[in-house]
């Protein structure tokens, strides 16, 4: 095979692939990077929304009483944060984005196992995202019943649970037939040489992520298409007064969504697992135990949903079985979080803004997994349920952990796509402020909800009042990083300096293709010899 | 490493399996229902299960069962090179899926003529096991009998690209998992007929 030498021009990159132009060139490619792009933007405008409406939130919660919106209006605001923020972000963010830029090439592979397929996906979450946005504007109003959409409330309420209900099966879809194409990927199309014990430890994560994908997802479809038919057939099957029992409804929906939150967190693990080796210059510690924990998070993950439920009138044996398996999935990720400190002992360390994010996530994700563990048990659980203690959980697991992560892979990865990178001080700049403003906003939270304050709640008594402010002052702190984050990220990926191959130094694959890649991915199939963390085996100082 | 990405006949049936389990998932998600409720109302379920038609019943696993092996049948032949007898078997699949719809709906037509249907006068007042157990069964059969469509209407597509010549004895991986498919949908069949009609 032979192929133009790609090593200095960007003439062949991806960027100017020949063929269809303008639009079209990008909505129906079927190259991997052009629909990791696509995933990333579309994602990325989501997210945008969802922190508006969260600082909205934080605004309204600012002093007791009415401040800027009334009570119905919030309710539509925090059921439209959460869901753009888990179901348009943060769960196609990882696979759609980063999985599809990063994971073909880090096995060696020049597209996914079905491209087609890839760029169907991707059409059905904008499909799905359109339907989700109609039902904003129309019919009854935007849905107010929490993202959770429960029953009793979801069945009765006159906003548009249906059509939004709806949007979210089609994006649910999309998740399925992302994650079983990358199974397929990542079974077929390695590199002769990338062995499964080579894997960098992101597909690892990706891996163990599509498995959930495709195992927890159809429970959703299923509980969600309910929903729908509960409100047009009056099956009657969440209605007690029909004999239908509304914990069934609890149940399958936790059945897919607790899973789901290992959809959010496991490939931010596998990010800051390739990030740590590079800025500390040392292969990862313990690699086998790294990716098992991975695929352990996401069996034993699957077992926990009752944990959502202790106080919903399950039986006692029922509440104790899921807190004894809740307890168990602390174990495989205390063993990733005990790998990467090890990783940077007596490592040659260098504060870079990816690992800048990385090292926070360690630290966020710890807080927010021992909180996890009080919610674990049933007997503390029983006095934080439903309290803002739960809001600072979740944000600490998912903001805190897989969001800053993904931020870490912004700053990693997408200079390899542009060619071009951020500057560093306003990076550290912008982290600085992201991690305090963070930790002010959500530590507050559990505070709060230690003291008795309920979640969701439009109003709340006066003595909550000092540490709303404070939280609220903390969220300003937060997006004004995040601003800062954005403009210094998107003015260095198109007016930044230029980067090489391998800007970081690091041993996986995606760093021996030109920058930014060519369309083909690899010059010549690549053969591998050394594993991604061999820094000597990859003859890189 | 022009023209075609790649073909890989393996790599399309792993992602046909792993498609088939998420459809198993999906309707496990109302098996479970299933259970928790036969557990808790299983008087009512009983009584319920006896009112259903076993003739239809039956008759429709007959029809499946059969439609299941012409799918096979059909797999085989387009290995073999036998287009028209593919063609064949894939029509008699077909047949056999449409004659099943129809057979549901005269079943669906008899039952609603009943007074049996999600939030029907009859099954409001009535015991509410009883009304669980029509509305799961009125999901299931219908969430089924979307996949018989679905299924039918793919091995049309599949036919006329045999009829065409894209599918051959050199490349019927598109039909190999069509036919996958159709036996999902018959297992399926198989696990819903005891649970409604025999077992109760």
């Amino acid at each position: 095979m032979t192929l133009p030498d790609l090593t200095t021009t960007t003439a062949s990159s991806f960027w100017n692939d020949t063929g269809r132009t303008g639009i079209t060139a990008w909505i129906f490619s079927t190259d991997h990077k052009r629909i990791g792009l696509l995933y990333f933007y579309t994602v990325f405008f989501f997210f945008l929304i969802a922190v508006v409406l969260g600082v909205l939130l934080r605004i309204e919660l600012m002093a007791p009483g009415r401040t800027i919106m009334g009570p119905q209006t919030y309710n539509a605001v925090f059921t439209v944060h959460g869901v753009l923020m888990i179901f348009l972000f943060i769960i196609p963010g990882f696979p759609g984005a980063f999985g599809n830029l990063i994971m073909p090439l880090q096995i060696g592979a020049r597209d996914v196992a079905f491209p087609r397929l890839n760029l169907f996906s991707w059409w059905l979450l904008i499909f799905g995202a359109g339907i989700i946005i109609t039902s904003l504007f129309t019919g009854g109003g935007p849905p107010d019943t929490g993202w959770t959409f429960y029953v009793p409330f979801s069945e009765r309420t006159g906003t548009n649970v249906s059509l939004a209900v709806f949007g979210v099966f089609t994006v649910g879809f999309s998740s399925i037939l992302t994650g079983l194409n990358f199974v397929t990927t990542i079974h077929r199309l390695r590199a002769e040489g990338m062995t499964w014990g080579r894997l960098p430890l992101f597909v690892w994560s990706i891996y163990a992520t599509a498995w959930v994908q495709i195992l927890a997802t159809p429970i959703l479809g299923i509980t969600l298409a309910l929903i729908i038919a509960e409100r047009f057939l009056g099956t009657g099957l969440f209605d007690p007064a029909r004999g239908g029992d509304p914990i069934m409804y609890q149940h399958l929906f936790w059945i897919y969504s607790h899973p789901a939150v290992y959809i959010m967190i496991l490939p931010g693990m596998g990010i800051i697992s390739e990030i740590i080796p590079v800025f500390s210059r040392k292969p990862i510690f313990g690699y086998k135990m790294i990716a098992f924990s991975s695929l352990a998070i996401a069996g034993a993950g699957s077992l926990v949903w009752g944990h959502h439920m202790y106080t919903s009138g399950m039986s006692d044996t029922a509440i104790l079985v899921f807190s004894f398996l809740t307890f168990v999935v602390a174990i495989p990720s205390a063993v990733k979080v005990f790998n990467w400190v090890s990783t940077l002992y007596r490592g040659s360390i260098s504060l870079d803004a990816p690992m800048l994010f990385s090292l926070s996530f360690i630290i966020l994700f710890s807080i927010g997994g021992l909180s996890g563990l009080i919610l674990g048990a049933a007997a503390t659980d029983i006095h934080v349920h439903d309290t803002m203690f739960v809001v600072g959980h979740f944000h600490y697991v998912i903001f805190g952990g897989a969001v800053f992560a993904f931020f870490g892979a912004m700053h990693y990865w997408l200079p390899k796509f542009y060619g071009r990178r951020y500057a560093e001080k306003p990076a550290i700049v912008a982290w600085a402020l992201m991690f305090v403003g963070f930790n002010i906003t959500y530590f507050t939270m559990m505070v709060l909800g230690m003291k008795g304050m309920p979640r969701r709640y439009y109003d709340y008594l006066p003595e909550f009042a000092p540490l709303n402010l404070v939280s609220t002052i903390g969220s300003w702190i937060l997006v004004s990083g995040l601003a800062l984050l954005l403009v210094n990220l998107f003015r260095g990926l198109f007016k930044g300096e230029s980067i090489g191959r391998n800007p970081w130094g690091a041993a996986t694959l995606e760093w021996t293709v030109p920058t930014p890649p060519p369309t083909e991915n690899f010059e010549e199939e690549p053969v591998v010899t050394h594993g991604p963390y061999d820094f000597k085996g990859a003859g890189i100082p | 490493m022009n023209g075609p990405l790649h073909k890989d006949d393996a790599g399309a049936k792993l992602g046909m399996w792993l498609f088939l389990f998420t459809e198993l998932l999906l309707f496990s998600g109302l098996f479970l229902l299933y259970g928790a409720y036969l557990n808790r109302y299983p008087h009512e379920f009983g009584a319920a299960g006896r009112e259903m038609h076993l003739g239809f019943g039956t008759l429709n696993t007959v029809i499946l069962i059969t439609s299941s092996l012409l799918a096979a049948m059909a797999v085989t032949a387009i290995q073999r090179d036998e287009r028209r007898k593919a063609i064949g078997l894939l029509g008699g699949t077909i047949l056999c899926s449409a004659v099943f719809l129809f057979n549901k709906y005269l079943e669906w037509r008899a039952e609603i003529g009943n007074g049996i249907f999600p939030g029907s006068p009859r099954l409001v007042v009535g015991p509410p096991g009883e009304s669980v157990f029509y509305s799961l069964y009125y999901l299931t059969v219908g969430l089924h009998g979307l996949h018989v469509l679905i299924g039918g209407t793919f091995l049309t597509l599949v036919a006329v690209r045999v009829q065409r010549g894209t599918i051959h004895a050199g490349n019927y991986v598109l039909l190999e998992n069509s036919a996958l498919y159709w036996h999902l949908v018959d297992l399926i069949w198989i696990f819903i007929f005891p649970l409604y009609y025999l077992i109760l």
